[in-house]
């Protein structure tokens, strides 16, 4: 079994804080898996994440996603790393509110170097897929949440990653939003997308992973599988 | 961690502590610690200086741009305001400051008595008079043999007195014979305190020991020494005089000064009075060489002071922009809105401040120095920093500090609480985006796609930028072409001085060879000093010595005289050439150079004062012979009063040359050809020597030190202006940065978006200010000249090359791209978590 997300002893402490805010923690994600990562305010969740992600850096540990291993990367290499192999979708959408819709999709792949050309049929393909074509030209401001998300999941997925990362996807939504981002994501989880969710909503956890880990004061508490994603 | 608050260009609200875990919520502006203080002291004094404190202390970038932007532009302000000052009326200033004569007078004491020189200070008009004095004039050589020119002795006991109080700029007064005070004009490496002069060449002359400097505005005399030792001294053979300065109730006019001279020489015996000069003779050859510079200053003053007012008003308001979110929250604890506006303009004002008071001394630091080299230039008193100055710049600075704080944080303070907040935190309007969408569909990167486009979101700041880079390039151009111009005026100046050997038969040409007397110091004797005692050489001889000598490339002959010219008062000079003159041509205003008999050309003031134009005839006399020539061509040439007159020696048949101007071969070295040719004249009554490298006059040297200080301020407050902007926009936009480098933005692109993000406004601001400081050059440089009373060649006037233009404009994209690297190294290092978690 490939795994795409390997964590090895990996702790991660700021300042002078003797507690660390993660860890230490073995973690590894199979390609194809949908993990949850679930836990209250201040246990780790979005450090885990971050570390994943190659936002941040691991006090301790190694970290490796898609086969390479991120921890000692430079800057430079970390943003090539996250920009073809992660796909990141935020909880506040994190769109950037001067571009287009259109713009915002395909800014990842134009960072990548690839032509306009390519980079506008990839996207017009992910927004036909996730039904915001109508929205291409529209500035995200005037867009509802659960379409703005969908626009970052578009953006997340334009560089075709490895592994797509949710930071409480839903947490800024209404429910019927909620319940059209979640869907969305068990769509993307069962065409084959490595999925790391981390989340509170219990609810969403279940509906989009079928492998869960629950972290308290940064350790994994639990580490529950279903059968199958609902 | 890099990414910190306050102590960096980061966001002053950044979440990373390194305290604890980063899914704690944002910490708003204001540090919980603050918040804690500031309640527990309760909304007092107490409470808003500690919010001030911590606004200036968090926003350390901010608060170091607007103290040095200040300091800078208050240094500049006081540099230029100083100089504008002194250069406005210097003569003026320091003639009344010393009270100086309205009259210098000299009698010959045979003819006048002491008490009959005393009652003339009773007459109806004089308002104030000093002397007699006893006078001579003496030719003084120096300790190396050099000779001084002929110099006014005038003993007085002191300094002081209600007329031609001087001012005594080192040493002392001298106390007995044998002592002398010489103007400070002659201050320099050859005569210090203590060096000693002969009297005259005799071998019997007396000693006399420089024992100090001054200055007389009106000029009254070139050295001074007691009363006893002037008189000593015109028992040794120079003639005794007697001085009497006088001031009157009406000298503001020739007719009035006449009149006034009339009134003297008529209360005295006929004959008494053997010499006048009128003060306002003294202020008109003064205010020539300062009215040089006032166009030149004016310009950069002018540049100084818009720029200050620009610069310091987008840094004060885009710090108090920003701040809106802090503003929000400070009303939501209980501040109120005077208070919230207290608070902002004082944070604005405590770095503004320190800079002004940093600025006012570091303006008066630079200033002295050129202002005693102006001083030195104008041969007026003492300058300095005028006091007013000194108050009024810091206390403009303050106001305009003030008013732009004042007007953002008014707006701040009538905000609705929770709509402070909101604006701190809403999403951008929709400013720019067509920019956004135009820049997009460039064919390159989009990181420089998306920077190119940023400027629009801001217009206002933008524009405050493009004003910085502007106004910098504008300084930067004008001063480049300046100092072009000025080398070219020195190139162009004494035109003879480029040969590089002059030979000399020995003889003076009409009126005595002048061109080597230096203004002011001692003269050196020449190689050919001792050629005047015998018999000068024949010119055909010398020339024919010159051709025969190998070595030589070309060679033309001129000689020197006073000549008469009908409708000019006086005397002219004139020059005479023999030969190819090229070499020794004069840069042409209009017209061209001599080319044959019965040419003349004259410089712009001898037209002016003649009413002449090219084409038209003068009558020209030298040495008795009066021929009518054409005038060909105005010359550059300001020396002698722009009086000076060029004519081919073939027109005059009984003119000889005086001199000869050689250029040797490329090779040959001038110094070893004026050594031969020297032994082969000598001989004959002549000489031969290399002419030294000539060094640029002292005005210019002090235009050009004056052009690069005031560019070079200029230019640092234009790179903080816009340094402080691109602070002030990677701050708002740091989450923007945060979510493109979590989409993959590596480092060098988002240095690549920050510069792209100025690069443009440097473009447009070099666009702009090449063109305005090209202009400004067209402008200032022909006032300047006619200040001088002199056209200006096109040498002088089309200094750019479209190279160097070029250059400019990239520099204007430079300053900006300088300023902006600063926070495009912040914007690269920011840790993307960070900078995700900003608000």
């Amino acid at each position: 079994m490939t795994h795409v997300i390997e964590l090895e002893g990996v702790a991660k402490r700021y300042g002078g804080a003797d507690a660390p805010a993660l860890g230490p923690v073995d973690l590894a994600v199979a390609e194809g898996e949908a993990l949850a990562v679930t836990g209250p305010s201040g246990s780790g969740k979005s450090t885990l994440l971050n570390l994943v992600a190659g936002l941040d850096r691991p006090t301790e540990g190694t970290v490796t996603v898609a086969g390479q291993r991120i921890d000692r990367l430079s800057e430079h290499a970390l943003a090539r790393h996250r920009r073809t192999r992660i796909g990141m979708v935020f909880q506040f959408f994190n769109l950037l509110d001067d571009l287009t819709v259109v713009d915002n999709i395909q800014l990842p792949a134009q960072l990548t170097g690839a032509s306009r050309r390519a980079a506008a049929s990839r996207a017009g393909e992910l927004m036909d897929v996730l039904g915001i074509q109508k929205h291409a030209r529209a500035y995200p401001g005037r867009l509802s949440g659960g379409e703005r998300q969908r626009v970052a999941v578009a953006r997340a997925l334009v560089n075709r990653p490895a592994l797509l990362l949710a930071d409480e996807p839903t947490g800024a939504l209404d429910t019927a939003s909620g319940q059209e981002v979640r869907e969305l994501l068990v769509d993307l989880h069962r065409g084959g997308q490595t999925v790391v969710l981390v989340t509170h909503d219990l609810e969403l956890a279940r509906a989009c992973a079928h492998r869960t880990i629950h972290l308290v004061d940064g350790r994994i508490a639990l580490d529950t599988r279903a059968e199958a994603v609902r | 961690m890099t990414g910190s608050d306050g102590d960096g260009f980061g966001p002053a609200a950044g979440p990373d502590t390194g305290g604890g875990a980063p899914e704690r919520a944002a910490r708003p502006d204001i540090d919980g610690g603050s918040l804690k203080r500031v309640l527990r002291s309760g909304i007092g004094g107490g409470a808003l200086g500690r919010v001030v404190r911590s606004g200036v202390g968090r926003r350390r970038v901010q608060t170091l741009v607007i103290a040095v932007a200040t300091m800078m532009a208050v240094a500049a302000a006081v540099v230029a305001g100083s100089l504008m000052v002194a250069t406005d009326a210097p003569f003026d200033h320091a003639f009344a400051r010393q009270h100086g004569p309205h009259l210098t007078a000299t009698f010959d004491p045979d003819k006048a008595t002491t008490a009959q020189l005393a009652a003339t200070r009773h007459l109806e008009g004089v308002t104030a008079s000093a002397g007699p004095f006893p006078s001579t004039t003496i030719s003084p050589v120096d300790g190396n043999g050099g000779h001084l020119p002929s110099l006014t002795l005038v003993g007085r006991a002191d300094p002081g007195g209600t007329v031609d109080e001087l001012d005594l700029k080192s040493g002392r007064w001298p106390r007995k014979e044998g002592e002398v005070v010489l103007s400070d004009s002659f201050s320099g490496d050859f005569l210090r305190l203590g060096s000693t002069l002969k009297s005259s060449a005799d071998a019997d002359a007396q000693t006399l020991t420089v024992v100090g400097f001054a200055l007389s505005a009106g000029q009254s005399a070139d050295m001074w020494a007691t009363p006893g030792q002037v008189r000593a001294l015109a028992s040794d053979g120079a003639a005794l005089a007697s001085q009497m300065l006088y001031r009157f109730d009406s000298a503001g006019t020739k007719s009035r000064m006449a009149n006034d001279r009339k009134k003297i020489a008529a209360a005295l015996p006929a004959g008494a009075l053997t010499g006048a000069t009128s003060w306002l003779d003294t202020k008109h050859q003064a205010n020539r060489n300062a009215s040089v510079t006032i166009p030149f200053l004016f310009a950069f003053g002018v540049l100084g002071l818009v720029m200050s007012v620009i610069i310091v008003g987008s840094v004060i308001s885009g710090s108090v922009g920003t701040g809106l979110r802090r503003i929000g929250i400070l009303k939501a604890i209980g501040f109120t809105p005077r208070e919230v506006v207290r608070a902002y303009v004082a944070q604005a004002l405590i770095p503004a401040a320190a800079g002004i008071a940093l600025g006012v001394v570091l303006g008066n630091l630079l200033a002295l120095p050129l202002l005693a080299d102006t001083e030195s230039v104008y041969g007026t008193v003492s300058l300095s920093v005028a006091w007013w100055v000194d108050v009024l710049v810091p206390a403009c600075a303050l106001l305009v500090v003030g008013v732009a704080a004042l007007v953002p944080a008014l707006r701040a303070g009538r905000l609705h609480t929770i709509e402070a907040i909101a604006v701190g935190r809403a999403p951008r309007t929709a400013r720019g985006r067509w920019a956004h969408r135009a820049a997009g569909r460039l064919p390159l990167p989009r990181p420089v796609t998306y920077g190119l486009a940023s400027p629009f979101a801001h217009p206002v700041r933008a524009l405050a930028m493009v004003l910085a880079v502007t106004f910098g390039t504008v300084a930067a151009t004008f001063a480049v072409g300046l100092t072009q111009s000025l080398n070219a005026v020195g190139a162009a100046d004494d035109p003879q001085n480029r040969a590089d050997v002059t030979a000399v038969t020995g003889a003076s040409g009409g009126g005595g060879p002048q061109r080597h007397q230096a203004p002011a110091g001692p003269q050196q004797a020449p190689a050919a000093s001792g050629a005047g005692e015998q018999t000068p050489a024949d010119p055909a001889a010398v020339r024919a010595a010159i051709a025969a000598q190998s070595g030589t490339a070309s060679y033309y002959g001129t000689t020197e005289g006073d000549a008469t010219v009908p409708g000019v008062s006086g005397t002219v000079r004139a020059t005479l050439y023999q030969g190819d003159s090229r070499p020794g041509a004069y840069e042409m205003i209009h017209g061209h150079w001599l080319s044959g008999r019965g040419q003349v050309v004259v410089p712009t003031a001898f037209l002016e004062r003649t009413g002449t134009e090219i084409g038209d005839s003068v009558r020209v006399t030298f040495e008795k012979e009066t021929v009518s020539l054409r005038i060909v061509g105005e010359a550059f040439d300001s020396s002698n009063d722009g009086m000076d007159v060029h004519a081919d020696l073939a027109s005059f048949t009984k003119a000889a040359p005086t001199e000869f101007h050689i250029e040797v071969k490329s090779g040959v070295t001038p110094a070893a050809y004026a050594t031969k040719l020297s032994a082969a004249v000598r001989p004959l009554g002549g000489d031969a020597f290399a002419e030294s490298v000539q060094e640029g006059g002292g005005m210019i040297v002090i235009l050009e030190a004056m052009a690069a200080l005031l560019t070079l301020m200029l230019v640092s407050v234009a790179g903080l202006g816009v340094l402080n902007s691109v602070v002030l926009d990677t701050r708002e936009r740091v989450h923007d940065l945060g979510v493109c480098k979590a989409v993959g933005m590596s480092p060098r692109q988002t240095v690549g978006y920050v510069l792209a993000s100025v690069v443009g406004i440097g473009v447009v601001g070099g666009l702009v200010g090449v063109p305005a400081g090209f202009a400004l050059h067209g402008y200032v440089l022909p006032v300047m000249g006619r200040a001088a009373d002199t056209g200006l060649p096109p040498s002088v006037l089309d200094v750019y090359g479209t190279p160097e233009l070029v250059l400019l404009g990239v520099a204007g994209a430079l300053v900006a791209v300088l300023g902006a690297l600063g926070p495009a190294g912040w914007a690269a290092r920011v840790r993307t978590a960070t900078a995700l978690r900003t608000e």
